[in-house]
């Protein structure tokens, strides 16, 4: 059950990937700043206080270490 | 004559996209100002459960944090892009709990933390991309020296990029303890002892200020990210991370009381702590008006802690230029074992904390976002062009609560 877990999202990625290109043009939906992979700028304090009220961080793209969260 | 009115704005809009192409196939080869982005927001939280006083007292906060982020970019003739980027951040706060790192409530309530960063990258035309950044943190009690590299490529249609990140954090935490479990002498040449304040009296009687040593902590840090471009209107992103921390990974400041102990003692954690977390963010454009963001993370560590994070976000585009986002986080956890609540540790534990953050719960967070990127600008600046806030509540079933908002101020 474990290594289903693990492998799951690479399963999901080369299910992706195995997908039909998109050309250029065919790009104005994706390049919409909504579509933005990753956090949003004005996401930033509330990523440093959940990682500091919370036991898990990471794999967000944000803060891995740096600053004490001490209160 | 309706028909010709949308034929002149057909007309108008094309001339505008062709002007604004032939802006972008212009690329400067002198250092620019690419953006500049003011981050503010304003953090407060309430609570019952405090470290500080060993798992009960009040954990009242009040944050306020400011980020200036200077990007810079400019070009070479062989279409290599090269990134600069330059962050400010200043974080003040208060906390009800700081106060009571001396046992009387008489500590400095408050707290400031300064963090300047640097990061270079380029993105070669051929896809390849390698940056280097470095950072640093400084908080009266806490220092952090960062140095972090990437490596990358995207594919030549652009809808696969690979990237790894690594992260090495050389960091150092003051032995700051609670004011009756400090050391009352230090008996070392040339010096006499050390007041509860941690200032050192040398022989001849003079204080020569504040001497509290430091520990290290070290953190090791690697994140490959995969993403992909799937359909015209759906892409999604892998992120696995790995994570090393070795030191002192205690807070001196943290009380742990104990059912067969009659004093408190300093939480005991080890000092070595291995994280793996996995993400996927999964994002898609619905119709012409509507994006679902989506995020799963799925958490483990050596301390015991298996988490899971689950949120979604969905921007709905009033106009190209305005949207609204509410959006929804739910987090759990499962406790670490050195975790237990006020009196309820032995002390023959070999580890202790009553740190709720180690606890069982679940927490949710959900709020709005609101986007303006007007074509003239905002207020009608050209160079100020998005205006962004957002509002988020956040509530934990240990019975914290807390309210945040931010606003992101973008000028191009």
């Amino acid at each position: 059950m474990k290594k289903i877990k693990i492998l799951f999202p690479f399963l999901l990625l080369l299910f992706f990937m195995a997908c039909a290109p998109v050309k250029e043009y065919q790009k104005n939906k994706i390049n919409d700043a909504e579509m933005v992979l990753g956090a949003r700028k004005v996401e930033k304090p509330e990523s440093n206080f959940q990682s500091y009220r919370e036991g898990a961080s990471g794999a967000n793209g944000g803060k891995v270490g740096g600053g004490c969260g001490c209160n | 004559m309706k028909k010709i009115c949308l034929s002149v704005i057909g007309l108008f809009c094309m001339f505008l996209s062709a002007f604004s192409q032939a802006d972008e196939s212009y690329h400067n080869q002198t250092l620019q100002v690419d953006e500049i982005n003011l981050v503010s927001g304003y953090y407060n939280q309430t609570g019952d459960h405090s470290a500080v006083t060993g798992g009960i007292g009040s954990e009242k906060l009040n944050d306020i944090s400011n980020v200036i982020d200077l990007q810079f970019v400019k070009w070479n003739d062989r279409d290599n892009k090269y990134n600069l980027g330059f962050e400010l951040g200043v974080d003040h706060h208060t906390a009800a709990s700081q106060a009571y790192v001396s046992a009387t409530g008489a500590s400095r309530n408050w707290g400031l933390r300064v963090y300047p960063s640097i990061n270079w990258s380029v993105e070669k035309s051929n896809g390849l991309i390698l940056g280097i950044g470095a950072s640093y943190s400084h908080e009266y009690n806490y220092t952090s020296n960062n140095l972090n590299f990437e490596i990358g490529h995207v594919s030549k249609n652009k809808n696969t990029e690979i990237n790894f990140r690594g992260n090495v954090f050389f960091d150092q935490v003051k032995l700051l303890e609670p004011s009756e479990l400090r050391p009352k002498t230090i008996v070392t040449p040339g010096v006499t002892y050390t007041t509860a304040s941690g200032n050192v009296i040398s022989d001849d009687g003079e204080s020569h200020g504040p001497k509290i040593p430091s520990s290290p902590r070290n953190t090791y840090a690697g994140s490959l990210t995969l993403s992909q471009v799937v359909t015209k209107n759906f892409q999604g992103e892998l992120i696995v991370d790995g994570v090393a921390q070795k030191g002192f990974l205690s807070l001196p400041f943290h009380r742990v009381y104990f059912n067969n102990f009659d004093s408190a003692k300093i939480e005991k954690l080890p000092n070595t702590r291995f994280k793996f977390p996995v993400g996927v963010r999964l994002n898609y454009f619905l119709g012409d008006h509507i994006i679902l963001r989506t995020y799963y993370r799925y958490y483990e560590d050596t301390w015991g802690i298996k988490a899971n994070t689950a949120s979604i976000e969905v921007p709905y585009k009033v106009s190209p230029f305005f949207s609204i986002s509410p959006f929804y986080r739910y987090y759990e956890q499962s406790a670490s074992p050195y975790f237990a609540p006020y009196k309820a540790h032995s002390v023959n534990d070999a580890y202790y904390t009553s740190n709720y953050e180690f606890s069982a719960f679940s927490s949710q967070y959900m709020g709005i976002n609101i986007k303006i990127t007007p074509k003239r600008g905002v207020f009608n600046v050209p160079a100020f062009n998005t205006l962004e806030i957002r509002y988020g509540r956040y509530s934990q079933t240990t019975g914290l609560q807390a309210n945040n908002i931010a606003v992101s101020l973008k000028f191009k």
